[in-house]
């Protein structure tokens, strides 16, 4: 058994927040430069401005887009640590409050519309996991992209080849609203909200990375052909790269059914994990 | 590269074509969904728009606070079709031009044509480097609503592509 202080986990959720948002991933920034010096016309004028957006957000420290997203927090939490300090969901949320001093507060009241004016409360999937650690996963995420996500309830007959089909529909309605190039998270299986979640985590992947189940990997690669053929191109002016990457899980479903769902992610992929030991 | 100012007149947007890529200067409003809401509300009831709208463009966008040193923070476009129930009305009353991202509707475009306006798209999640293209900032109105107030922009290079040209013919 061990301690961990959520006060360490305000710390994470806060530092993961404020670098996220002002830093470029290496992987996405190496991969639209790439694609800036191979592309022409219109799309290498997209792809030499997110470049050089990513320039100007590291070395002056400015938010590398204005719409600094809504946090959502996956937190797995070892089985073997007992939590000391303060409320997790409280340290989370002082965490975000603490990130966003400088950033854009977009976090209302659905219904009133009230701003809450700090950001908070971000959306946190908790899970009791094995061991003695706590794995902090932040997201920081734009609704440019996240309006664009949907959840499908395929049949079985519907199969792989409806898989590749609805989301290939999703960004063929998507257009250029999510900042493409995007990423997207697919989650195949479970329930709808099951679906949904592993479209989200799916996201937590590293550009260029292989998925370790084959078959999601040939898929993966499938639906990624299939929308880059849509030629809606960065920022939808044209061109052959519509997604980055397709990061796929999946999870057992029912006789019944086969749910899919897409959560789309925007050029800027702001994502980061962090590992927290407890203590003897 | 097209250079162009605003406020600016239907003769020289006449001349711009879908498809070209401009440098803006001079002034830009802000505006995005709330204060969107604001400007119906008001035309509604028969009253006047808090600034004059003849020749302006408006910018849709919500930047992030300014820190220390910084005019303005991060502030790239905002997706375009939240406004379209919206920019009819407001082109009819003399708007020249509009900058956001994404395609707008059939009604919208046909409105741009009808109104000689021209529609420029900015890339979507650039806010770092449309703001290094900001030099002043000034709140018009619509204050309370904080990041989706009306600031006036005076701006230096502010690069866009044509999407709707002044006689509707559009890149998408």
């Amino acid at each position: 058994m061990v301690t961990l202080n959520t006060d360490r986990i305000k710390d994470a959720v806060k530092e993961a927040f404020f670098r996220i948002c002002l830093r470029m991933d290496d992987d996405v920034e190496q991969k639209l430069s790439e694609l800036a010096d191979k592309s022409e016309g219109l799309e290498k004028f997209a792809f030499g401005i997110m470049t050089k957006n990513a320039e100007i957000a590291r070395t002056k420290g400015f938010p590398l887009c204005q719409d600094t997203g809504m946090a959502v927090v996956f937190l797995d939490i070892g089985q073997d640590v007992v939590l000391t300090g303060e409320y997790v969901e409280d340290a989370v949320n002082k965490g975000v409050r603490e990130a966003y001093v400088n950033l854009r507060k977009s976090v209302l009241s659905p219904l009133e519309r009230l701003n809450t004016e700090d950001n908070t409360p971000a959306v946190i999937h908790t899970r009791i996991v094995e061991g003695d650690s706590v794995t902090v996963s932040c997201m920081a995420k734009g609704f440019g992209s996240e309006n664009m996500s949907r959840v499908f309830m395929l049949t079985p007959a519907d199969g792989t080849d409806g898989i590749v089909r609805c989301v290939t529909q999703c960004m063929k309605d998507a257009r250029s609203c999510p900042c493409p190039p995007v990423i997207l998270g697919v989650g195949i299986g479970g329930t709808m909200e099951k679906a949904a979640l592993m479209s989200k985590h799916a996201l937590f992947r590293t550009l260029g990375s292989l998925n370790n189940d084959a078959k999601l990997a040939e898929l993966e690669a499938h639906i990624l052909k299939s929308v880059n053929a849509l030629g809606i191109g960065a920022q939808g002016l044209g061109g052959p790269t519509t997604a980055l990457a397709v990061f796929a899980e999946s999870y057992p479903t029912h006789i019944a059914g086969l749910p899919v769902a897409v959560t789309v992610q925007c050029h800027a992929s702001r994502h980061s994990v962090t590992v927290i030991k407890g203590e003897k | 590269m097209i250079k162009i100012k605003f406020p600016s007149d239907k003769k020289t947007l006449a001349a711009l074509n879908a498809g070209d890529i401009v440098s803006i200067s001079g002034t830009l409003y802000t505006a995005r969904d709330a204060a969107h809401k604001r400007f119906s509300e008001l035309i509604e009831k028969g009253l006047p728009l808090p600034f004059d709208i003849c020749g302006q463009a408006l910018y849709y966008t919500g930047p992030c606070p300014a820190v220390s040193g910084q005019v303005i923070g991060s502030c790239g476009p905002t997706t375009s079709a939240r406004m379209d129930p919206f920019t009819p009305e407001l082109l009819d009353k003399g708007l020249a031009a509009v900058i956001g991202k994404g395609k707008r509707s059939e009604e919208v475009k046909n409105s741009f044509k009808n109104n000689k306006a021209v529609y420029f798209v900015a890339i979507g999640g650039a806010g770092a480097y449309y703001s290094d293209a900001v030099r002043k900032t000034e709140c018009v109105c619509f204050g309370d609503l904080g990041t989706e107030g009306v600031y006036k922009l005076t701006v230096e290079d502010f690069k866009a592509v044509v999407a709707v040209d002044s006689s509707g013919k559009s890149i998408y």
